[in-house]
């Protein structure tokens, strides 16, 4: 059992956890990510740590309700525990000093960018970062971004913040410009990731994409998180999840995504229907687990 | 003296050879091809008595040389004979801590079964279904809370896994009075046991029960922890105190094929298929999270012959799949998975199309499987593995519709810990070094044994190393010398 010292959410739909996870909180570097189980029921999903604190032996997520698993983990609050948290896993990024470096963050994948924008300022990297959001309150880790940015640009879809468009369009602004662009690192939607790519492909950009397959056990045992990279199967987990975005075969990635959704939307509305039930049985297995009654 | 003389047997030698072996008493085919229970339902007391009593008592037991950790199968069978079920348990625990297991999972036939004197007359004395019967005799009727302990020598060993060969090193070590702790990268304990293999083969429960009693006997587990990743070899030794670590995590790493297709909706390796079924409970679904594809009514097949192809086409089967095919390159005679497995695959109604290599994976054009193109092949010469070699015949390309295939070629070594462990040899297949007779690895008071030193094996030869390693790793705790040969 792993306790959850603080939840907040920080967004619509989108909480923040602080989790007491001391082996994880040591060893995490910018771009890796844990595979977490809420119950005995439960399936394990991938999730990219947003930061650690080792001294604290804390680690930070920040997740987005969009099925049954996220959805469930987001009704957890201070106090509960998650079952079952492994990591850190995947390689971290890759941090030198590239010289000029564009770091976007598509929704909740700002998150997940933040603390390898975070690496690429200290490493001596000039960091401008694109944020970008469907809409105002979805905007988030503004000013965390702005705290490791040489210079900071929001793009809202509808416009009610910032300005209206999306991250591309700010992308080639910045091309358009002359600027010099060493690197770009773009985590987000796969659509958003891949419109960046075609972007930067154009022009030679190297470009670095987090891809966030879906994943079982993510030590390379499995192989379910393959990707096509270059006409060739990797696995997300251990070959990745950074991928040079030039490499990534965007439609293979996006079918591999959809092979469940049937059962996903089944799980989702049977979440809706039994909010209260699931959480209960969740609450009974924790207070098991403190009497000495898990396994 | 001759073994006759103080036999408590009561059937004369002669009569014993014309004994047929008792059938193992399982669930009907029709029947257990739908669902996740054990095929194979037990022995009762008088069952296992007459198999027993089979027994011709060798002064020279073949069984027991050809056992990988050396299970003294004569004197547990007498002692079932005379009727001391858990006698005959604690004498096979002296040599194996995972009874239940080995009952229902060796390859017998391979080993203590396959030079039985009774086999060269008329079947071999049925020794797995005997120690799988006391193992479960023992579960039922023994006082736990007599598990004793030993006094504590003061040195700590982590064992890295929770399979078969780490188990066994674990329980081992234990015993000599060791602090044991097993680090298990999953959420569950027993590795291959937990994830790879099916209910109907070996009921979860069963392992949850061996491990029960390890913990009784002093061993500590810590799951989520992935060696390589959450922690290294070497800070478990220079930060956590650990005199000697043992590296247990299995052959790892799913083989593709490198055929087109592979990456299609409905292409599965046989680790994350077994995984999702076995580890996540996905034939529960929705009661577990874990989804599967619905193929009901649909062909599913399985490429390769081993255990694991079987166990994945079995499952698929139990799933509700339509068709179920095991498509193997070879023939059968080279089929590497268990007799018993094949012999109820086939009364289940699994299809066999043997000399058949698949060349492409089919799509719909939306990237969903639909079928598979394959080729016959006849059998050459022999190949390294000293098989006949499966040659392609010119012009036999057919297609099979499917909605699933399930790949289920073998393993490779997964690397997690060999590049992070400054100093580990490993061959050219990156598989680690280890001294065949004592586990030994190239670094100090580091051992290693089961598939992540030999490839792909059975849970009995894991476990004979997880024996081995124990022996050494407690010479080396307590007269701390590491006799370095050149070769390991």
């Amino acid at each position: 059992m792993f306790k959850i010292l603080h939840a907040e959410f920080i967004a619509p739909g989108i909480k923040r956890f602080v989790i007491d996870a001391p082996r994880i909180a040591r060893k995490q570097r910018p771009g890796q990510f844990v595979i977490l189980r809420i119950y005995e029921e439960g399936e394990r999903i991938p999730i990219t740590i947003e930061k650690s604190e080792p001294a604290h032996g804390t680690i930070s997520i920040v997740v987005q309700s969009v099925g049954k698993t996220t959805h469930l983990l987001n009704a957890l609050e201070t106090g509960d525990s998650i079952r079952d948290v492994v990591g850190p896993l995947g390689n971290p990024s890759e941090i030198k000093k590239f010289g000029s470096v564009v770091v976007i963050g598509g929704g909740v994948g700002t998150a997940m960018a933040y603390p390898t924008a975070a690496a690429l300022k200290t490493a001596g990297n000039r960091v401008i970062s694109i944020i970008g959001a469907r809409t105002r309150e979805l905007v988030i880790l503004e000013t965390e971004m702005r705290g490791v940015s040489d210079e900071v640009q929001v793009t809202t879809d509808d416009g009610s913040y910032a300005e209206k468009g999306f991250v591309t369009d700010k992308l080639r602004a910045l091309i358009q410009a002359g600027k010099q662009i060493d690197l770009v690192l773009a985590i987000g939607p796969i659509p958003m990731m891949r419109a960046v790519a075609e972007v930067t492909g154009k022009v030679n950009i190297r470009t670095i994409v987090s891809l966030n397959p879906i994943m079982i056990d993510g030590t390379g045992m499995c192989g379910g998180c393959r990707v096509l990279v270059d006409g060739k199967s990797e696995f997300a987990c251990v070959d990745g999840p950074e991928f040079d975005a030039s490499r990534i075969n965007f439609d293979v990635l996006v079918q591999r995504n959809a092979m469940y959704r049937a059962a996903e939307q089944k799980s989702l509305e049977e979440f809706q229907r039994e909010r209260d039930a699931l959480l209960a049985k969740v609450h009974v297995e924790q207070a098991c687990a403190l009497q000495g009654g898990g396994r | 003296m001759s073994p006759a003389a103080k036999s408590l047997n009561p059937v004369p030698i002669k009569e014993r050879m014309k004994l047929p072996r008792q059938t193992m008493l399982e669930q009907p085919a029709l029947l257990r091809a739908r669902n996740f229970k054990e095929v194979n339902l037990g022995y009762s007391e008088d069952l296992a008595r007459a198999e027993a009593q089979r027994c011709l008592e060798c002064a020279k037991p073949v069984c027991i040389k050809d056992c990988p950790v050396g299970v003294k199968v004569k004197e547990f069978v007498q002692l079932i004979v005379a009727g001391d079920y858990l006698a005959a348990a604690a004498k096979i625990r002296e040599d194996n801590v995972l009874p239940a297991i080995t009952g229902r999972v060796c390859p017998q036939e391979d080993h203590c079964e396959g030079g039985c004197l009774m086999g060269k007359k008329v079947q071999p004395v049925g020794i797995g279904y005997l120690e799988r019967f006391v193992a479960d005799y023992e579960q039922k009727h023994m006082d736990h809370s007599a598990i004793r302990r030993v006094p504590p020598t003061g040195k700590k060993v982590a064992i890295v896994g929770s399979g078969p060969s780490c188990l066994t090193a674990a329980g081992d070590l234990v015993q000599k009075g060791h602090q044991v702790r097993v680090f298990e990268a999953l959420h569950e304990l027993g590795g291959v046991l937990v994830y790879g293999i099916p209910e109907f083969r070996l009921p979860k429960q069963i392992i949850r029960e061996q491990i029960d009693y390890m913990r009784q006997m002093g061993v500590e587990f810590e799951t989520n922890v992935v060696v390589g990743k959450t922690i290294t070899i070497d800070e478990l030794m220079q930060e956590e105190g650990y005199d000697a670590v043992f590296i247990g995590t299995g052959a790892g790493a799913p083989q593709f094929m490198g055929i087109p297709g592979e990456h299609l909706n409905g292409v599965y390796s046989a680790n994350e298929f077994l995984t999702r079924i076995n580890l996540m409970h996905a034939y529960e679904f929705p009661k577990f999270d874990e989804p599967m594809l619905d193929f009901r009514g649909q062909n599913v097949a399985v490429i390769g012959g081993g255990n694991t192809a079987l166990d994945a086409i079995r499952s698929a089967q139990r799933l509700g799949a339509g068709k179920a095919y095991v498509l193997y390159r070879r023939s059968e005679a080279e089929m590497p998975a268990r007799k018993e497995e094949v012999k109820h695959a086939k009364e289940e109604g699994i299809e066999f199309h043997m000399l058949t290599a698949p060349v492409e994976f089919l799509s719909d054009g939306k990237g969903w499987l639909t079928g598979v193109r394959s080729m016959r092949m006849q059998l050459g010469d022999p190949d390294a593995s000293g098989r006949r070699r499966p040659v392609p015949i010119e012009g036999s390309e057919f297609e099979i519709p499917l909605s699933v295939a399930v790949i289920a070629i073998g393993t490779s070594a997964n690397p997690l810990i060999q590049s992070t462990t400054p100093g580990l040899a490993t061959n050219k297949r990156n598989y680690i070094e280890a001294n065949p007779e004592t586990q030994r690895t190239s670094r100090k008071g580091v051992f290693a044994g089961g598939d992540i030193v030999t490839g792909s094996a059975t849970v009995i030869l894991a476990m004979g190393a997880g024996r081995r390693a124990a022996k050494s790793i407690h010479e080396y705790l307590t007269t701390g010398t590491w006799h370095q040969s050149t070769h390991l």
